[in-house]
């Protein structure tokens, strides 16, 4: 008994610093942040009286199109980085040792210099006059003359074409070269997004790999398994710890990330972050901008907070399932 | 042509030479084991069956179709890996189910069959649970059922109980044994214990650096081993190392350094001057303390010696004796009431003595 509450004691007093940390720098400033949001704001940039007029202010109609943008695009990073992140961290779990260091170090490296450089870097690459924007001109035109007729697929298409500016001499496929820049679009954020990113998707990947047995592939292929097939039904599994971390390291920045939808988004990719800069810093309504924080973290932490009690629950209802299963194959094979 | 057939395989990797012009042939429904120590290429000829590796020559046939270029996926070998490789993620029914569904088996099929090969394991009641809920000779059961369950052409098994502790290990024996005549299928087994391979084979090719020593069931290889490799690795024995003096009728005389002559029965009939290894093991060796009667026709050889070391094990005895400037050793099993007998201690002078059918001669070439 006294061994147990030593112990009891020591492991409080090993936890005690991280969770002061966390509570000092994590919860306590994101209940200032929430209490803000109960706060009027003064002309002068502070914090005024206890009042509800922020959140009346935010029933601001852009804000759900703007959320939803931010979740969607937010999304859409995230997937790409893990489709992209699964084979690099695959192919550089299978590598030497050797080489494994100079790999993983060269994924890392883009960090030994300015982040803000290298999204400038990107609106170079992005130049109306460059090779990007000649091949998303041809993304537009083949997608305009390939799958125009689904319904949903919009490409936006000037009413009355200059001449001189159509593909084969389709009058419909002229496309509005002014409004279609790669820069300040919504793909470009994408782009742009993945890239800075996809260092963090493959990290822990890349760790939960390099534990992976693979001779567990070797397994699958010998019971039959094509690669894919081996690749999908035993590898995903097996790192799927990885990928979870990835989704996580990758999805939460994305949520919450200006510079990359500041500088390459223009006005077609202002997404909540966006906002939430503008009035703090622009307006110097910090309620206002501590409201919208609080949004949207509510709209990423709710669905989290449902995804994981979902998984707890389907994971119960497996268990009961499997035992149930256990206990009619037992009397089966009684019977036999 | 044979169920199974390697013609004149080898393997370089580098500069090494793991498997070098092996040709082997085996039957549908055999037991087959590769025995051979450790880095001796038994594991490589494996994977060249399993489709892992690419022969650098020669050819594999399954049933007269050609394999050595068929990815693994696409022969039906499976294999029982040493550390078992069962699919962590998966529990135990679809750790065995996996090539059924792989190959798209009807549902009723692919239960039945699972269901029935849990029960031939006798694990029903732990089709439910995770690899790593299970002990190692479960793990090992599964591993069996899993390559068993779609009924493969051959079934490969690399040192599979080399992991189990001694006791598992005899146990597991006698399962694979049962295992195999319930199922009827292709063995090959891969082994660094001569023990194994030779309680559960029905033939044992003998490996050493790459190459095929010997070929042959397993009372061959113990009692008429090809080369003195064999002789050394399977079992123990006691080596003299001679020449031909003299052939009279089926018998011959070998003379020996620092030996008497020694008769050996002939059965290769090789002529005076052959150099050769003479194998006697210690088993078909006797000690007593008095010089036994003459016997008749080449009569037997007999020699002086002195006991230095003896282990008692109850089933047997086992002494090292010195014959002149030779060790011997002797194992003496005691098939009547111990306590009745003249015992043998330590430092006695002893006549050790056998009859020359049970020597056996290995050429020198
Ligand atoms: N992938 C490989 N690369 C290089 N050498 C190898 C490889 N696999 C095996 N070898 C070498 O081939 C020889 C035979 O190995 P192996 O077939 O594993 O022997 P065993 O299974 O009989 O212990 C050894 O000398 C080993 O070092
Ligand atoms: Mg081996």
């Amino acid at each position: 008994m006294g061994v147990r509450t030593e112990s009891h004691k020591t492991e409080w007093l090993t936890t005690l610093p991280s969770l002061a940390w966390l509570t000092l720098f994590f919860a306590v400033p994101a209940l200032i942040v929430l209490a803000f949001t109960f706060h009027g704001h003064t002309p002068n940039g502070g914090v005024g009286e206890w009042s509800l007029a922020t959140w009346k202010e935010l029933v601001d109609p852009d804000y759900p199109t703007i959320v939803w943008k931010t979740l969607r695009i937010s999304f859409q990073v995230t997937v790409w980085c893990i489709l992209l992140a699964l084979p690099c961290a695959y192919a550089i779990a299978r590598m030497g040792t050797r080489w494994r260091g100079v790999v993983a170090g060269a994924i890392m490296l883009p960090f030994w210099t300015s982040f803000v450089v290298r999204v400038f870097a990107w609106k170079t690459v992005m130049h109306p006059d460059g090779w990007l924007q000649a091949v998303y001109h041809g993304w537009l035109h083949a997608k305009l003359a390939l799958f125009s007729w689904i319904p949903g697929v919009s490409v936006p298409v000037l009413a009355d074409p200059p001449p001189g500016n159509c593909l084969l001499g389709f009058a419909h496929c002229a496309i509005d070269t002014a409004r279609t820049t790669i820069i300040d679009s919504e793909i470009a954020v994408v782009l742009v997004s993945v890239y800075t990113f996809l260092p963090f998707a493959i990290m822990p990947i890349y760790t939960a790999a390099e534990k992976f047995d693979f001779s567990l592939l070797e397994a699958a292929r010998d019971l039959g398994a094509k690669n894919f097939h081996a690749f999908r039904k035993i590898f995903v599994p097996g790192i799927w710890q990885g990928i979870v971390s990835a989704v996580l390291m990758v999805f939460i920045p994305a949520v919450g990330s200006y510079v990359i939808p500041q500088m390459l988004g223009g006005t077609n990719c202002v997404l909540i972050g966006n906002k939430i800069f503008m009035r703090a810093m622009q307006q110097r309504n910090i309620p206002h901008a501590s409201a919208l924080a609080t949004l949207m973290a509510a709209a990423v932490l709710v669905p989290l907070g449902l995804a994981a009690w979902w998984t707890r629950r389907a994971a119960a209802r497996d268990r009961r399932k499997l035992e149930l299963r256990t206990a009619q194959l037992m009397s089966t094979g009684g019977q036999r | 042509m044979a169920f199974l057939e390697f013609q004149d395989i080898s393997k370089q990797y580098g500069s090494v030479k793991a498997v070098d012009h092996v040709s082997l042939e085996v039957k549908q429904g055999e037991f087959f084991s590769l025995l051979g120590p450790s880095g001796c290429g038994k594991t490589t000829l494996l994977r060249m069956l399993g489709g892992f590796e690419r022969p650098t020559e020669g050819r594999i046939f399954l049933e007269g179709k050609d394999i050595t270029d068929l990815p693994p996926n696409q022969r039906r070998v499976h294999t029982v890996f040493q550390n078992y490789a069962l699919f962590p993620t998966m529990t135990i029914w679809d750790n065995i189910a996996f090539s059924l569904k792989v190959a798209k088996r009807p549902k009723k099929e692919t239960e039945e069959k699972v269901d029935a090969i849990l029960e031939m394991i006798q694990l029903g009641e732990h089709a439910w649970k995770y690899p790593n809920q299970l002990s190692g000779g479960q793990k090992q059961r599964v591993a069996i059922a899993r390559a068993l369950v779609d009924r493969p052409q051959v079934l490969l098994l690399d040192e599979p109980l080399a992991a189990l502790d001694l006791k598992l290990r005899q146990h597991m024996l006698i399962e694979l044994d049962t295992i195999h005549d319930q199922v009827g299928i292709t063995f090959i087994y891969v082994t660094h214990d001569q023990g194994e391979a030779m309680s559960l084979s029905d033939r044992i090719a003998v490996l050493n650096h790459g190459r095929v020593e010997q070929l042959d069931i397993p009372a061959k290889i113990y009692e008429a081993p090809a080369t003195r490799f064999v002789a050394s690795f399977i079992g123990d024995t006691n080596f003299f190392a001679g020449e031909i003096a003299a052939v009279r009728g089926d018998y011959c005389e070998i003379r020996s350094e620092g030996f008497p002559a020694i008769q050996a029965y002939n059965d290769k009939a090789l002529a005076a001057g052959q150099r050769v290894d003479l194998s006697v093991r210690p088993e078909k060796i006797r000690v007593t303390k008095t010089a036994p009667a003459a016997a008749k026709g080449p009569g037997l050889n007999v020699v002086k010696a002195t006991v230095q070391d003896i282990v008692y094990q109850g089933v047997y005895t086992k002494y090292w004796l010195k014959a002149g400037a030779r060790r011997i050793s002797v194992l003496e099993p005691h098939s009547r009431f111990l306590l009745d007998q003249e015992t043998i201690t330590w430092n006695d002078d002893v006549f050790v003595w056998w009859h020359p059918d049970d020597g056996y001669m290995v050429e020198v070439k």
